[in-house]
């Protein structure tokens, strides 16, 4: 069996008095996804923040490829750049055209001479039918196109484990499907990911491992269409409930 | 560069240039809706004009007929007088020009350092912070005239050797200590405006603290603050008039020498009209472009 990719070992993570994470232990094998469901504040977003350590976690202990990247000793921006995160609000740079938001991480981090970084910037945007958006600005795009950009932005690093947090919400749903036919294109071709999403039909299509998370623990677990059709703890099933209600399953 | 005229002339392009392929042309509706809008447009100007005329007209009317009007005229509008005095004010003109570039170059370099100081939360530089919000406060708070006369007469009287005694170089260093506390705010509350989401997408993208700061917040942050900084810049230019109190010959003081020798004050006039001739177009400017940015900034969002 390989070698986890992520694994979380007992994760707390509190503000203050309010505890927003409590033993938090999950692994993601290579070229696996891992969704994390959860109602609104249950803590999927600080989740995903503290595993980019962009949030300081207060107890256990999370490895990436078996290191340990909670250590004191461990310098975040090292770690990042095996991380590629995607946030809710694509938070694109507005400033800088679609091309310059890709290649800036790779020229600036990586190091990559500018033309290389172009080439594959471009060859990225192309394969995700962006080509001819790179000298446009992100304000002229549409959100599901900015959403798209900010993923390739991602991927133009090559990252070992992709974060993507509730990247269609701030959608309509026309364009959530294109944003999500991106993401499983990804998952074909072996993108090790751990998601946050409230989209329960595309949890289902991308996730080998499905995690219900409940006011800040991961109640529920296991093969998705079996935690959304039989879950065993009445608060998934509640959950679900008010899901189907809305209209969302 | 040619991106971004392209982006700007998209946006001043009117709808009904859009061209979808197909051979268009306007309606009867949309040709009457041209023809009475080029109609209201004519209206509006002719009454703009005719109101112009007789307010202002009747404004001038009165002051010329007004009985001190000869003997204002002869104190404050001799013109004759007033071009024959005029190289020597837009000499000291010069030393204004001079003040402002210096001035001004060293107040966006100290500016700019001070309001990165402000909004850095590295601890090594904590005391640093300190001493950066005290110098802020302190120096908005003075009168600039006190600040220029503390440095002006007050460094000379120290005594010290190797110290200036040069006036010109006092009063430029008060300018430039009073200038640099006003931009530090300007230019700290533009980082302040750009969303924690940016630091946090540009971290999590595996850029250091300081490559954040470069490539990301301060583009965005200078842009929008450029605006009130060519405010400052106008305000600048006429307040270097205020160092002529040091004895230093600018245009205000080379006014005042010709208007003691003479009782006349056409030469105070010249020196205003003078500052006017640079500050008006630079205002006009400035109002242009906070007026583009502040469209540009809605117009973010509408995608
Ligand atoms: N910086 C912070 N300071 C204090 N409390 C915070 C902070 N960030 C998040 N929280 C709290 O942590 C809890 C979990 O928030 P989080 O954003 O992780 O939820 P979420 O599951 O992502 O919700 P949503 O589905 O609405 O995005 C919330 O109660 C929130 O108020
Ligand atoms: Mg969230």
């Amino acid at each position: 069996m390989s070698q986890a990719v992520l694994q979380l070992e007992k994760v707390r993570k509190s503000f203050g008095s309010e505890v927003v994470l409590e033993d938090i232990s999950f692994k993601v094998l290579e070229h696996k996804a891992t969704v994390f469901i959860g109602a609104s504040g249950s803590g999927k977003s600080t989740l995903l923040r503290c595993i980019n350590l962009l949030d300081q976690i207060d107890d256990g202990q999370i490895l990436l490829d078996g290191q340990d990247i909670s250590a004191a000793n461990v310098n975040p921006d090292e770690v990042r750049k095996k991380l590629g995160m995607v946030f809710q609000s694509f938070n694109l740079f507005p400033h800088m055209t679609v091309l310059e938001n890709v290649i800036l991480a790779p020229t600036k981090v990586q190091k990559v001479a500018k033309e290389k970084a172009i080439d594959e910037a471009l060859e990225l945007l192309d394969k995700f039918g962006l080509r001819e958006k790179a000298d446009q600005y992100p304000d002229r795009l549409s959100g599901g196109q900015q959403q798209r950009v900010a993923i390739i932005r991602s991927l133009a690093r090559h990252p070992r484990l992709l974060l993507l947090d509730e990247i269609t919400s701030a959608l309509d749903p026309v364009l959530v499907n294109e944003v999500l036919s991106t993401v499983r294109d990804l998952k074909s071709e072996g993108m090790t990911m751990v998601l946050a999403t409230h989209e329960m039909g595309f949890a289902k299509q991308v996730a080998d491992e499905l995690c219900y998370l409940h006011q800040g623990r991961i109640l529920e677990w296991g093969d998705p269409s079996k935690v959304l059709q039989s879950p065993k703890k009445k608060e998934t099933k509640e959950f679900l409930r008010r899901l189907h209600q809305a209209g969302r399953l | 560069m040619a991106k971004k005229s392209g982006r700007s002339s998209n946006r001043a392009a009117p709808s009904s240039s859009y061209n979808f392929g197909g051979s268009w042309s306007a309606s009867e509706i949309e040709l009457a809706r041209r023809h009475a809008r080029r109609a209201r447009n004519k209206k509006s100007a002719l009454i703009a004009a005719l109101s112009s005329f007789l307010v202002l007209g009747t404004l001038g009317l009165v002051l010329v007929t007004s009985p001190g009007w000869e003997t204002l005229r002869n104190t404050f509008f001799k013109w004759a007088y007033g071009f024959e005095i005029l190289p020597k004010i837009l000499l000291g003109f010069t030393t204004n020009a001079t003040l402002t570039v210096i001035a001004g170059t060293s107040v966006a370099l100290i500016g700019l350092a001070i309001a990165l100081l402000r909004t850095s939360r590295s601890p090594a530089l904590t005391p640093f912070r300190i001493l950066a919000t005290v110098y802020v406060d302190v120096f908005r708070g003075i009168p600039m005239l006190l600040v220029i006369l503390l440095v002006g007469f007050g460094i000379p009287a120290l005594q010290i050797k190797g110290l200036t005694n040069n006036v010109l170089v006092l009063g430029t260093l008060a300018v430039i200590i009073t200038y640099s506390a006003y931009v530090a705010e300007v230019i700290r509350s533009g980082i302040l405006t750009v969303h924690p989401s940016q630091r946090a997408a540009a971290r999590s993208l595996g850029l250091s603290n300081f490559q954040t700061l470069r490539h990301v917040v301060l583009p965005q942050a200078l842009k929008r603050v450029t605006p009130p900084l060519l405010n400052d810049l106008v305000a600048l230019i006429k307040d270097t008039g205020l160092v002529s109190i040091l004895g230093v010959t600018d245009a205000v003081r080379a006014a005042q020498i010709q208007t003691a020798k003479t009782f006349n004050y056409t030469p105070y006039v010249m020196a205003a009209i003078i500052f006017l001739l640079v500050t008006i177009p630079l205002t006009r400017w400035t109002d242009r472009m906070l007026r583009n940015s502040y469209e540009r900034e809605n117009a973010v969002g509408q995608a």
